[in-house]
């Protein structure tokens, strides 16, 4: 896409929405040119039983209504994105049940915290786990995780590590939005990250930080970005 | 960022960031200029006015939101009684928050040739008699704000305009996931956080705009 800088450019919020939405713009029209309407009927039922059928009003011209499933051409892409969010997924998943396991959150506040949020990151592990599969790909296995250090370092670096953790998924996910090609999967991505972003910022209140550390507007990370800070944490 | 096109000759023009198809359309709506939904006021008739057809349209929608949390947070940071500690804190963090949202919003409508809607007249009852009762009403409107950004997001053409949506989304969600913590609720009432239809979002808004 070509943009047209027209606007005045005294504005941060507006400079920095501009900024956000660098990456690849091209892919999601092409995915608006392959959907159409239908989508990846039925590949995920999981999620939309409540995003209702009036927003499946795309027009594609001229083409047969009747649903296709994604062919595995289409969806490659989303595929390795979809794997991608479940290896971050696994990841924390783990980490707060080996948290809760370690007894070391002993503040029952905290404790309450720690488990509804484990509760939802085992349920982004399920559900996407199901997705891979149920587009034809092979589900990314759990890594092998590396959190002795940080549970062995007590409640405030479990807190820390946790809000660190949840900020980066928000981000991991917010930094694909504009790259998965599937409506579906783009409405199954959007109702996770937004989830992520509530843990995020409760963490993040916890431990005396800004609910909202990157002001009105949050920042996306790149997959690159991500694995970099989530390596220390995964053992080869 | 094209849609399918029904005259392929037309597809590869774009008209500041809009496919040539929706800016036309657009043209024909502002045209067209009456749109009906009477019971909820002109403003949000006006946020409504295409039933999701454009990215034009779902900022305007988006905006009407923002105004309306944007007056909530400006009223309650104001009046709301015993409003003190980490509410009052939170609660100006998140006027600034929604105020730079209507900015940003108005901003992007403007940029992409179209028409903001205007800040709806608000009303919002008893909600600032205590701290309670404020962070109630906030919470059922940034849990709102969440579904009505996640439910519009799939619709976005343009990939600028779903990563400016997914920023603010996520930020709606913080703000959820912090008044929840301290109305000592579960942080999310689900690991999904469901897209709502514009309907059932304007239905969910509607007793506070005043027409």
């Amino acid at each position: 896409m070509s943009k047209t800088r027209t606007r005045e450019q005294g504005d941060g919020e507006v400079a920095a929405l501009d900024q956000l939405a660098r990456e690849d713009a091209g892919s999601r029209a092409q995915f608006l040119k392959m959907v159409g309407g239908a989508g990846a009927a039925g590949a995920l039922a999981i999620f939309f039983a409540a995003c209702g059928g009036d927003d499946e009003e795309e027009k594609p011209s001229g083409d047969s209504p009747a649903p296709k499933p994604p062919s595995g051409g289409a969806s490659k892409g989303d595929i390795a994105i979809v794997n991608y969010a479940l290896t971050l997924e696994h990841l924390e998943s783990a980490f707060y049940q080996q948290v809760l396991e370690s007894g070391e959150v002993k503040d029952p506040k905290i404790g309450e915290i720690a488990k509804s949020i484990s509760e939802d990151e085992m349920e982004h592990v399920s559900a996407l786990t199901a997705t891979v599969k149920q587009l034809g790909g092979k589900p990314a296995p759990a890594p092998k995780t590396a959190f002795e250090d940080v549970i062995a370092g007590g409640p405030q670096m479990i807190l820390e590590t946790a809000a660190s953790v949840e900020n980066l998924g928000a981000a991991a996910y917010l930094g694909q939005a504009g790259n998965i090609k599937n409506k579906e999967i783009l409405a199954a991505a959007l109702s996770i990250h937004s989830n992520e972003g509530r843990h995020a910022a409760v963490l993040n209140q916890a431990i005396g930080k800004s609910p909202v550390p990157d002001g009105a507007f949050a920042k996306p990370a790149t997959m690159e970005e991500v694995l970099k800070a989530v390596k220390p944490f995964i053992k080869a | 960022m094209s849609k399918t096109m029904t005259q392929p000759e037309l597809a590869a023009i774009e008209v500041k960031g809009m496919t040539r198809e929706a800016f036309i359309m657009r043209g024909a709506i502002a045209a067209g200029g009456v749109y009906g939904l009477s019971t909820v006021g002109p403003f949000v008739g006006q946020a409504m006015a295409q039933g999701g057809g454009g990215d034009l349209d779902i900022l305007n929608f988006a905006l009407t939101l923002e105004f309306l949390e944007g007056a909530f947070y400006t009223m309650a940071v104001k009046s709301t009684k015993g409003l003190t500690g980490d509410a009052k804190e939170v609660a100006t963090t998140l006027r600034d928050n929604e105020l730079e949202h209507v900015d940003a919003l108005t901003a992007t409508i403007k940029d992409l040739g179209g028409k903001p809607v205007k800040a709806p007249g608000v009303d919002f009852g008893d909600a600032f008699a205590s701290q309670d009762s404020f962070l109630e009403l906030a919470q059922t409107f940034e849990d709102l704000g969440v579904g009505a950004y996640n439910g519009a997001g799939p619709m976005i053409e343009a990939v600028e305009v779903l990563a400016a949506a997914g920023s603010i989304v996520q930020v709606e969600a913080r703000h959820a996931g912090v008044i929840r913590l301290l109305r000592g609720e579960r942080i999310a009432p689900s690991a999904f956080d469901k897209g709502l239809e514009m309907q059932e979002v304007l239905d969910a808004a509607k007793p506070f705009i005043k027409a």
